[in-house]
């Protein structure tokens, strides 16, 4: 099971706990909250809804759908305790405990539902991602088109550089979350030709990193089924991850992106772009659209 | 240069703008000296097409002569004169070496968004939001275009702008739609819309040997123009257009239904309110009404084709029917390159005459009036050509 899994089930089982509180006891858990206690009518359904939403993530084989309803139930929440709070006879102090607990909650649900959504699965602290794509050319040229590292730059939007450094060793100078700029010693760890190239960052490094790339004929004469797969330990672990998915970093986006500029690389001779195109506005949108744009 | 751009919904203003450069090696820059306003730029200007960005420069119906090209462009030479595909195709990828241009894998850096919205990216066009995008359209005086050597016909003289120019996409995209419909002999096809693609629809259909075309629509100009090109039609607002084609089918029904409407289609009675209110609600993002009437109206083991276009969602489609009579369905964006040279062939033997659906032409500085008027199909509007 993976970590968002696992983050999953948790919120779930404290969430059925709650509800069970919500359905059993409002009134005294109207008073803990702050609330007056005429609206535990309101409380036992809300109870109701997490407990629904707790069972339907627990039973799914993928809990994606039952977090959003968590997501959307926080919201709700999150709602009545701002109708309560202009009420004369609450307790504001403790509403705005509620508040403040809810919202943590509500963060922790978006985190965990987002990167569900997206097929992030963390495993031991690392981000396993696989992206396969179709490419019509031979296992040959892609493989030695690949072997060669250097060339990584022109399609995969996060390399600055690569550079080879001895034959199986070489240098990765990569841009990281908030643009800082992470650097590591790479080595191949298996090379077969035309098949399969692995590497990993060597021992000691800042970054945790290892990848391989298959290289596999496809049948009917319809090129290379090309195959990434990827570790990658973050630097802040889950949470790390979560951040920088947040801000647009999806890192199986961000490879899919890659494999298909180098399919496009290997296919057509070069990445197409719209950035520079003319248009009736003083800046550029191709970067909203396009992140491997450059300026 | 003077180029047409869109500012938000039915806001399309001429201004000056930057030239355009060579950006990839395989551009080319085309000087243009015709380019046409589409049926599908009115989706664009009702703001029914999400990612569109204000300053996106219109238009992927044009042609002109080459001023630039690019160190990767083997073909075209300064000076040719040429008419542009509306889809951008790269010429190298598995679609393309099949001719589904359309379909080209390698013309749309956004393609992650597109693959969130259809679940794979077709590919580029240009001037039709960022989707599919985001190029540069040629509704302007100057336009790049990408991947010319396959983006491109060669026109050599002799041939008027207007007799050519419709080759960039509503002459093949009525063909191909007419070639969807899988027509054999004594064959009978009807066809919803009788816009510029509905017209070439139904000339195509015949040009490809169905016996008898019926067209539908409300607006008597088009109806006009679609008997003259040879087909019975009917005007959806004064009959039951499912009565009236099983009286003329003997009860059996076309052998092929055509929607040449798409997602803002119009129906008489409570049912466009329903559907203008889901629309409005967004709960759902096309309004299918003709696409309904062509599924119950078609005969068992027929086929529909669908050359209007679709963006999103609908709601009601009549699966039931669809299903147990047996129905194919055809449909796409056009592969127009594929089209080209047959096509060209077919006017270069006097076979057509596509000049025929121009109803109107106007200066590009006049692009926004021309928006206005095709909209509301004012003075009998069918099509508009702009001159530079």
């Amino acid at each position: 099971m993976s970590q968002e899994e696992r983050l999953a089930n948790g919120l779930s089982i404290f969430g059925i706990g709650l509800g069970l509180a919500e359905l059993t006891v409002p009134r005294r858990l109207a008073k803990t909250i702050g609330v007056p206690s005429e609206h535990h009518r309101i409380i036992r359904a809300m109870g109701l809804r997490e407990i629904a939403s707790g069972i339907s993530i627990l039973m799914q084989r993928t809990p994606t759908a039952g977090l959003w309803l968590r997501v959307a139930g926080d919201l709700i929440d999150l709602t009545c305790l701002g109708a309560a709070a202009m009420s004369k006879r609450a307790d504001h102090r403790r509403i705005a405990a509620t508040t403040a607990a809810v919202v943590g909650a509500t963060a922790l649900d978006f985190v965990c539902a987002q990167q569900l959504s997206r097929g992030v699965r963390t495993r031991n602290g690392t981000m396993p991602v696989t992206v396969s794509l179709m490419i019509d050319r031979s296992p040959e040229d892609l493989y030695s088109y690949w072997r060669k590292f250097s060339d990584f730059p022109s399609f995969m939007k996060h390399v600055i550089s690569v550079k080879p450094t001895g034959e199986r060793q070489s240098h990765w100078v990569v841009t990281g979350p908030f643009g800082a700029t992470v650097e590591w010693d790479a080595e191949i760890t298996e090379d077969r030709a035309n098949e399969l190239i692995a590497w990993r960052s060597v021992e000691g490094s800042d970054v945790d990193h290892s990848g391989q790339i298959r290289f596999e004929q496809a049948p009917g004469g319809r090129g290379t089924m090309v195959t990434v797969e990827m570790h990658y330990g973050p630097p802040g672990g889950t949470l790390g991850s979560a951040v920088s998915a947040w801000f647009g970093e999806d890192p199986n986006q961000s490879i899919k992106m890659d494999l298909r500029r180098f399919k496009q690389v290997m296919e057509t001779g070069e990445v197409i772009t719209t950035e520079g195109q003319s248009a009736g506005r003083s800046t550029s949108t191709s970067i909203q659209y396009d992140p491997a744009v450059r300026r | 240069m003077k180029a047409t751009c869109w500012y938000g919904k039915q806001d399309v203003r001429v201004v000056n703008v930057p030239d355009p450069k060579i950006l990839n090696q395989r551009d080319a820059i085309i000087k243009i000296t015709s380019t046409a306003i589409c049926g599908s730029d009115l989706h664009l200007y009702n703001g029914f097409v999400p990612t569109m960005e204000s300053g996106d420069i219109l238009g992927h119906e044009f042609m002109g002569e080459v001023v630039e090209v690019g160190s990767e462009v083997k073909k075209l030479r300064v000076g040719d004169r040429v008419v542009v595909a509306f889809p951008i195709s790269c010429g190298r990828c598995f679609f393309c070496k099949n001719e589904k241009y359309s379909l080209c894998e390698n013309s749309n850096p956004n393609a992650w968004m597109a693959e969130q919205f259809f679940g794979h990216s077709p590919a580029g066009i240009f001037g039709y939001s960022h989707l599919t995008v985001g190029f540069a359209g040629g509704q302007a005086e100057y336009a790049r275009v990408p991947f010319a050597d396959v983006g491109t016909v060669k026109i050599e003289n002799g041939f008027t702008d207007e007799q050519v120019l419709f080759l960039s996409d509503i002459f093949p995209t009525g063909y191909m739609a007419a070639e969807h419909c899988n027509i054999s002999r004594g064959d009978t096809v009807a066809i919803w819309g009788c816009g510029p693609v509905g017209q070439f629809a139904i000339r195509s259909a015949f040009l490809i040997g169905a016996e008898r075309v019926i067209a539908i629509d409300r607006v008597p100009e088009r109806l006009q123009m679609a008997r003259e090109g040879g087909a019975r039609t009917i005007n959806y607002e004064e009959n039951d257009v499912y009565d009236l084609l099983m009286q003329v089918t003997g009860g059996r029904g076309p052998d092929a239904c055509m929607d040449a409407v798409g997602l803002e289609a119009h129906t008489p009675g409570p049912l466009y309110f329903y559907d203008r209110l889901k629309q409005a609600l967004m709960l759902e993002s096309d309004r299918p009404m003709v696409l309904r009437e062509a599924i119950l109206a078609c005969r068992n083991g027929g086929t529909i084709s669908i050359p209007g276009v679709y963006g999103g969602f609908i709601d009601k489609l009549p699966m039931g029917a669809l299903m147990n009579k047996g129905l194919t369905i055809k449909t796409g964006q056009t592969h127009c390159q594929h089209y080209f040279k047959p096509l060209l062939q077919r006017i270069a033997k006097g076979e057509i005459d596509p000049s025929f659906v121009v109803t109107h032409r106007i200066k590009l500085e006049d692009a926004p009036h021309g928006y206005e008027m095709f909209l509301h199909k004012e003075d009998g509007c069918i099509k508009i050509v702009m001159s530079p």
